[in-house]
């Protein structure tokens, strides 16, 4: 299986390290023709603000909209969740995929980014999640099925093909929630 | 369930969500929305870009704090800001004032010759600039989270940064070629802890992220520093020192995203205006070299 990483900017690497470790083959994705060759898509960390300009210059936005529309699973962690947000406060959403609002940098400067032990539905043990200047989802709308919560609020989302989370399990080599969006291929 | 903050993952992890990004020197708030407009990943608030630094002369010191607020305000991408060599109580203020990073620079003057700054000691990560593999695993031993290559900075010249890079490049391959018995030694001849050698070794590269910085003024500079395998660029006084600083910070942006493509590299290297004018290495005196600062 051919998964690919969209590889603009950010830290593609680390999730083509997850995918390759439980089988599949990573792609980076920086151009619409790399995009047609893969089965799924990771939206890696990174800053939002430069994906999306990146996104826009290289015409890579409509295809992954037409792609995800056709049911290509994605997974998107913390840039990735905001550029998948339908919502996001004070920004232009870039792929208007997944019904949610989202707040950028919401818990604060990096003296705030922190880590911790997260509950996953579907998950046995508790995954230890990194969130570096992470968003919070204010909002999720009626298809949205929250996985994991903390502090009241949901850090890991999905939506039919489409799965976000706000922490980077990719940083600490956490394999299951790629295992689960390769499952949906 | 309960949060911890400034662990070393937390600190090194905002490094990685940096990679394949630039990190540009900005001035004052406009400068900052030019960048962040560009598609920067996080601007260094300074007083001075290196290259006035270099014709001023004086002692370079921490950037006023309201410069570095009135930067903060203004964008929402993450805010580095230069502390002198050894001056950890302009960290403690940077870190007071909220900053994102730290970058504990030898573009400023040194304010201790003998010791850099216990970076353990602080929960905001740092970078620090480096010359080669020993240089850069004394500064992770000391706490650094992200290193770069120290080039020369305010040159507009890359040939000090592709040295710096290529110098590592050569001794990460040694250690790998070295047997087990030969490793203390190594870590003697490097000056670098042993640990670290052997995770080198292991890794075939630096523990922590590295980026290319100190010279670089164009969008070939910067795809050549990638296609050297650095994770991210610094550009100094290359963008604001240049005729049409949006549009170079633009093309330099794209450069190091599809930087192993030609023709991208050459779609984005047109209408640039004049870069900044460069110094020849061999011009300056030993004298005026900011790289031989720190240790």
């Amino acid at each position: 299986m051919k998964a690919g990483v969209l590889a603009l900017q950010g830290d593609f690497r680390e999730h083509a390290a997850v995918l390759a470790s439980l089988g599949a083959t990573p792609v980076e994705v920086r151009t619409p023709e790399e995009l047609a060759e893969v089965d799924c898509l990771v939206i890696p960390g990174g800053e939002s603000t430069t994906i999306s300009k990146l996104a826009r210059s290289a015409g890579l936005v409509e295809p992954i909209r037409e792609r995800a529309a056709a049911g290509m699973p994605m997974l998107g962690t913390c840039a990735g969740m905001i550029v998948m947000a339908k919502r996001v406060i004070g920004l232009d959403p870039l792929l208007d995929l997944v019904d949610i609002t989202v707040r950028r940098n919401a818990y604060g400067r990096q003296v705030d980014s922190f880590e911790a032990d997260i509950e996953v539905e579907g998950v046995d043990h508790p995954v230890r999640a990194v969130f570096i200047r992470a968003p919070i989802v204010e909002e999720v709308g009626p298809g949205v099925r929250v996985l994991a919560e903390h502090e009241g609020h949901p850090v890991v989302v999905e939506e039919g093909n489409l799965v976000v989370a706000s922490f980077h399990p990719e940083l600490v080599g956490e394999t299951r929630l790629h295992a689960y969006v390769l499952g949906k291929v | 369930m309960e949060r911890e903050t400034g662990t070393f993952r937390v600190k090194s992890g905002l490094a990685e969500m940096l990679k394949g990004g630039v990190i540009m020197d900005v001035t004052n708030a406009e400068q900052a929305k030019i960048a962040e407009d560009a598609g920067a990943v996080a601007v260094m608030a300074l007083e001075r870009v290196p290259a006035d630094i270099r014709r001023e002369g004086g002692v370079a010191r921490m950037a006023d704090a309201n410069k570095i607020e009135e930067i903060m305000r203004a964008v929402s991408i993450p805010v580095m800001a230069k502390v002198r060599i050894g001056h950890f109580v302009e960290a403690q203020i940077l870190q007071a004032l909220g900053v994102d990073y730290i970058d504990e620079s030898e573009v400023l003057t040194p304010a201790d010759e003998e010791y850099h700054i216990d970076k353990w000691a602080f929960t905001v990560p740092f970078v620090c600039g480096a010359r080669d593999l020993g240089e850069a695993l004394r500064r992770i031993a000391e706490g650094a989270a992200m290193i770069r290559t120290k080039g020369e900075a305010g040159t507009g010249n890359v040939v000090e940064a592709v040295r710096h890079q290529r110098t590592m490049l050569r001794q990460i391959a040694w250690l790998q070629s070295l047997r087990p018995e030969q490793f203390v030694a190594a870590a003697k001849e490097l000056g670098a802890p042993v640990e670290l050698c052997r995770m080198v070794a292991e890794q075939g590269r630096l523990p922590v992220v590295n980026f290319a910085a100190g010279g670089i003024a164009t969008p070939a500079d910067a795809a050549l520093m990638m296609q050297l395998g650095v994770d991210g660029i610094f550009v100094g006084s290359g963008i604001f020192k240049s005729e049409n600083p949006a549009a170079r910070a633009r093309a330099i942006v794209e450069a190091t995203t599809h930087y192993n493509d030609p023709d991208v590299l050459a779609k984005v290297s047109h209408g640039l205006g004049e870069p900044m004018p460069g110094i020849d290495i061999k011009e300056l005196g030993e004298e005026a070299l900011l790289q031989t600062r720190g240790w």
